[in-house]
Formats: structure tokens, C-alpha cells, sequence
């Protein structure tokens, strides 16, 4: 067998690859994508700019998710008009959505992917992950999971260091 | 040669069309809990005392979690 034939191949497979497993995942430094283009379900918050924004991708499916919520909750409560959180659900059947939501009851903005279009944008690499954008709409910190206290202490952390 | 290189590439296609890249978000049907190898405790503390006895083997079922990727 030709080896150098071989060779050729492998890097042609290898290149390949990269190319098919190249991501365009939001990060941070990158500005969230116009919100109201990706015809979410649900209504969106009023006015987000000038205000810190966590953005928080989430599923019924998903125990952290369930975890998370009483935080984003408590954060919203406590940082009041200065902090919008934002949940997108990324169900495929909004009923389970919905059932998440009767045992999980939030104060802040949810809306659905049902198309799942945004979520194809942004690629949130775990369920959940979670943006935290400055007042100009800039992806200042990413949080993938949620690990209970520890998480939260950063969220805080990260909320107040954006409203110095 | 010829037949060989062929061989070489279709196989390759044939192994690359077998895989299938579940995004985080896709991962709710694999996170139902009848996608758990291990949804009836009785049954499999069954299976694991017959494997043990019979053969001093046990665990070995698989990694934690339903593979929703949470986490």
C-alpha cells in the first residue's frame, strides 16, 4: 500500500474534521445577537440596554437547570431594575416547559426557543449556560453548569464588579 | 491499488455517516429517564447479584447521568 497515499488521506480527514467541528459559540468579549430576530416565544424584558443582562439557556430536562433557578431568582430580587435575567427554554415540547415552570415559579422574563434558532447561534456548550452581558449588550462573563453555591458567589461577584 | 484505496474511502464514508453530533441542547430525549440503564433498582440489583455469584463481577454499567450533558 502506498504509504504516502495514506498519509495524504489521514490529513485530508484531519482537516476535514476541524473544519466540520469549527464552532461559532458566543464568548466572551462578543455582543449577544438581536434578540427580537429570533422570534422567541414569550415576551422579551422591555429595555435591556444600560442594565447588566444574564442570559440563562435552560431545558425542563436538565437537574442544574432546577438548581439554578432559586439563584437567578434571589439575584434578580436582590439587584431589582439593575439586572434583567433572561431565561431561554430550549424544550422541544413547550408542555414540559410549562410543567418546569408550575413547580419552579420564577419572577424573571422566560421565553422559549421553540425553533431552537438562537440556540444554534449562541452554541451553550452545557445545560445551562449562562451570559452575563454589560449595559452594552457585551458578553462579559460565561458560566457553563451551575455548581450550586460556588456559582452563585461568582454570579454576584461578576454582577457587582459590572455595576462599579 | 486502485480497489484498495476505494475500499479505504468508502469505508471512511461509511463510518463518518455513522456518527451523529448531539448538541447539549438535543439532549433531552437521551436524558428521559427511560434512557436509563438503570431506571428499575430491584431488577438490576437482581442482575448484579446473579452476575456476581456467578461470574465475581459486578459494576461496570455504564457512567453516571443520563447523558444530558449537564454538567
Amino acid at each position: 500500500m502506498n504509504t504516502s497515499l495514506l498519509k495524504k488521506l489521514a490529513v485530508a480527514m484531519l482537516i476535514a474534521g476541524t473544519f466540520f467541528t469549527a464552532s461559532a459559540a458566543l464568548k466572551v468579549g462578543d455582543t449577544l445577537p438581536e434578540l427580537a430576530s429570533f422570534k422567541l416565544e414569550g415576551a422579551l424584558p422591555d429595555a435591556l440596554k444600560g442594565k447588566i443582562v444574564i442570559v440563562d439557556f435552560w431545558a425542563s430536562w436538565c437537574l442544574p437547570c432546577a438548581k439554578s433557578f432559586p439563584v437567578l431568582d434571589e439575584l434578580q430580587k436582590k439587584y431589582g431594575d439593575k439586572l434583567v435575567v433572561l431565561a431561554v427554554n430550549v424544550d422541544e415540547k413547550k408542555a414540559n416547559m410549562e410543567k418546569f415552570l408550575q413547580k419552579h415559579a420564577v419572577g424573571f422574563a422566560v421565553v422559549r426557543d421553540a425553533e431552537q434558532k438562537l440556540v444554534a447561534v449562541v452554541e451553550p456548550a452545557t445545560m445551562p449556560t449562562s451570559f452575563i452581558l454589560d449595559g452594552a449588550g457585551k458578553v462579559r462573563f460565561l458560566h457553563n453548569g451551575f455548581h450550586g453555591e460556588d456559582t452563585r458567589k461568582e454570579y454576584i461577584t461578576e454582577i457587582e464588579s459590572l455595576l462599579k | 491499488m486502485k480497489i484498495k484505496v476505494f475500499f479505504i474511502l468508502a469505508s471512511a464514508l461509511l463510518v463518518g455517516t455513522g456518527c451523529a453530533n448531539v448538541k447539549p441542547w438535543q439532549r433531552g430525549t437521551l436524558a428521559d429517564y427511560t434512557m436509563q440503564a438503570d431506571r428499575d433498582p430491584l431488577g438490576t440489583a437482581q442482575a448484579e447479584h446473579i452476575w456476581f455469584s456467578r461470574e465475581e463481577a459486578s459494576g461496570g454499567r455504564g457512567v453516571g447521568g443520563g447523558g444530558c450533558g449537564c454538567n
